[in-house]
């Protein structure tokens, strides 16, 4: 177990990077604490297996240092990080047997038989494959490969840290409930540093103490899942996170009074001199659709999806969301909307802006 | 509901039947019509019956060309499955080299049969041959025309030369196959370089080299120009291959109900060696699974 030191670190598939663009992954830096389980969430190809291949040693970065623990480790090979990692789709030796899948790793790093036999019975356990553990792996299920894989990445107690890399992909979904709340327990008892590679909001908060979230090449925002919630540093964060996404709506904004196209609405807070683009960024669970005040919006479709009603509407040619409660009756006379002052943050050229109290 | 029954359907068949019986049955069997019957020409047969089966069986050149035959596709199956496979791995991946290699490995593949045995015929030859010429004046004694040995390692090495490129091909697609994470994996679960090769290219590798195997088995079993060219089966009878043989049978002695009887029994050895081969394999496939 060890804490993950990120310094200056960049990545270019590209041998000689002409500009910023060329870069996979963005000049980065970060200290991943030891013992803490992180996930990093992002779109597809904004760089997330190209960070988690770079920790684990898969790929060298283009610049930069990774420590472990305050040692360099940016040469060191695969092996001399000690490091597990668990694949999007499953990798198991087919000619062995889930037994001799799972002890493999111990066996390449020399360990005693009646250690492996013994951690091996453990961690079948753990994935709930006891019973099949002397067959091939070949003919077993996709769902079987990837707990085999997942076994195999948690089979030795030693490693720096773990890394899983959109590992459920493949996995039924209420087989994906329990693995994952296996891993969180997993994680509980034996306390290594983990980092969860996915796409999926919801895996990623429920797995993860802290959130990472990556957008173009970039860490955009690190944060336990309220902060992603209720102040996001970046637009995308925003309309990432949460479902709907945040709404955003350009705007003018003077102290605490922002201008949509020539209606006020209240801030709680107060801006000076912005420059750039500007916009608010507020989340459909704080809009209220109201019948005499607010700015004017043309609704045009409601989604009830039981826990409460999803509003879809048009606020100045740009669509809005909104989320009212499941007892709330909407009706046709009501066409304007209105924002929390105290959840409306913020954007200038996409990234957060604090004001000052007003 | 009633189904309606319409023989009319088996008419679809008939071009395929038709096909099938200009291309494979009646060619075949006026070879079984030979192989039972003697003749002296004027289209003038006499029944024989299965005589020239039983004459052949006890035959000594037969068995001997058999046993020549065997040992000819056993070595070279020995020689290219191995050395192809080493080749695909070291292949370049990607990029302009593994274009290039593969381009440089098919072409042996693409020189017609009789062209390689004349090749080798002139490469080999002690008085203008690069080959034998060199080897001659290192003082080595070699000549495929006079010595047995050395006229079995030209074919071979020639058969090597012109194979070994497809069992390698077949090889490197087969591993191409494999996504990169059994490699990242394998390094993970820090694999030696024979363990990578032993639990993941080799079990990835399997399929497309059974069809190597019995393509190769198949061909050599049933090489005839190569060698020909180069030797003619010669020294004396030390290269004379079971096609060959047959060839010298049914051309040169025109005695055609023998060679009949040999060209069947020829047949029916392939079929059953190749059938052997693949149930041995896909058994073995099995087990694996």
């Amino acid at each position: 177990m060890a804490k993950i030191t990120l310094d200056n670190l960049a990545h270019s598939y590209n041998p000689n990077p002409a500009s910023e663009a060329d870069f996979a992954l963005k000049e980065l830096n970060h200290v991943w604490a030891d013992g803490e389980a992180y996930a990093l969430l992002g779109s597809s190809g904004c760089g997330k297996s190209t960070l988690l291949n770079i920790i684990s040693g898969l790929l060298m970065p283009s610049q930069g240092r990774i420590l472990f623990d305050d040692v360099d480790v940016t040469q060191a090979s695969t092996a001399d990080r000690n490091i597990a990692q668990v694949f999007q789709f499953p990798v198991v030796y087919d000619t062995m047997t889930v037994r001799d899948n799972l002890a493999f790793p111990l066996k390449n790093r020399g360990a005693s038989a009646s250690y492996i036999a013994q951690r091996v019975q453990q961690i079948g356990a753990m994935i709930g494959m006891e019973a099949e553990l002397d067959m091939r792996a070949r003919g077993l299920t996709a769902d079987a490969k990837q707990k085999i894989s997942l076994g195999r990445g948690m089979v030795r107690e030693d490693v720096n840290a773990l890394l899983f890399d959109e590992p459920l992909t493949v996995i039924d979904p209420h087989m994906k409930w329990e693995l994952r709340t296996q891993l969180k327990s997993l994680h509980h008892e034996f306390g290594h540093t983990m980092i969860y590679v996915t796409h999926d909001q919801t895996e990623a908060l429920t797995f993860a103490d802290k959130v990472v979230v990556m957008y173009d090449g970039r860490v955009v925002q690190i944060g336990t899942p309220e902060e992603l919630f209720e102040k996001p540093q970046h637009t995308f964060v925003g309309y990432f996170i949460g479902s709907p996404g945040m709404n955003v709506i350009p705007a003018k904004v003077e102290q605490n009074i922002a201008t949509v196209h020539g209606a006020s609405v209240p801030l709680a807070q107060s801006y000076d001199g912005l420059n750039g683009k500007v916009e608010l960024g507020v989340r459909p669970e704080f809009v209220s659709l109201t019948e005499g005040e607010g700015l004017p919006v043309k609704v045009r479709r409601v989604e009830d999806v039981g826990r409460h009603k999803i509003v879809r509407a048009e606020l100045f040619g740009n669509d809005i969301n909104i989320v009212e409660a499941e007892g709330t009756s909407i009706s046709p006379d009501m066409n304007r909307v209105t924002f929390d002052p105290q959840k409306v943050n913020v954007y200038v050229n996409d990234w957060l802006k604090e004001g000052e109290a007003a | 509901m009633n189904k309606t029954l319409n023989q009319k359907a088996w008419f679809l068949v008939l071009p395929v039947l038709v096909l099938v019986a200009f291309s494979a049955v009646i060619p075949l069997m006026t070879v079984v019509n030979y192989s039972v019957q003697d003749t002296f020409g004027n289209n003038q047969y006499f029944w024989a019956g299965l005589e020239w089966f039983g004459e052949l069986l006890e035959d000594d050149r037969i068995w001997g060309a058999l046993w020549r035959q065997l040992m000819f596709s056993a070595i070279i199956l020995c020689i290219q499955v191995p050395l192809g496979v080493f080749v695909a791995l070291n292949m370049p991946k990607k990029g302009f080299w593994a274009s290039f290699c593969l381009v440089v490995m098919s072409l042996p593949l693409l020189v017609p049969w009789n062209v390689v045995g004349t090749i080798w015929q002139i490469f080999g030859r002690v008085d203008i041959g690069l080959l034998g010429y060199t080897l001659s004046s290192l003082g080595i004694d070699y000549n495929y025309t006079s010595d047995p040995v050395a006229a079995w390692i030209t074919i071979i090495v020639m058969d090597v030369w012109h194979w070994t490129s497809l069992v390698a091909l077949l090889a490197y697609a087969g591993l191409q196959s494999i996504p990169d994470a059994y490699y990242q994996a394998a390094k993970i679960d820090q694999a030696s370089r024979w363990n990578i090769f032993r639990y993941i290219e080799l079990p990835k590798m399997m399929g497309v080299l059974m069809i190597a195997i019995l393509l190769r088995f198949m061909d050599s079993f049933m090489i005839y120009t190569e060698p020909f060219v180069v030797t003619g089966g010669g020294p004396g009878n030390s290269t004379t291959l079971l096609s060959i043989d047959l060839v010298k049978l049914a051309l040169g002695q025109f005695d055609l109900g023998p060679a009949a009887a040999f060209s069947i029994m020829y047949y029916l050895v392939i079929l059953t060696i190749s059938y052997v081969f693949y149930t041995v394999m896909t058994n073995m496939d099995k087990k694996e699974g």
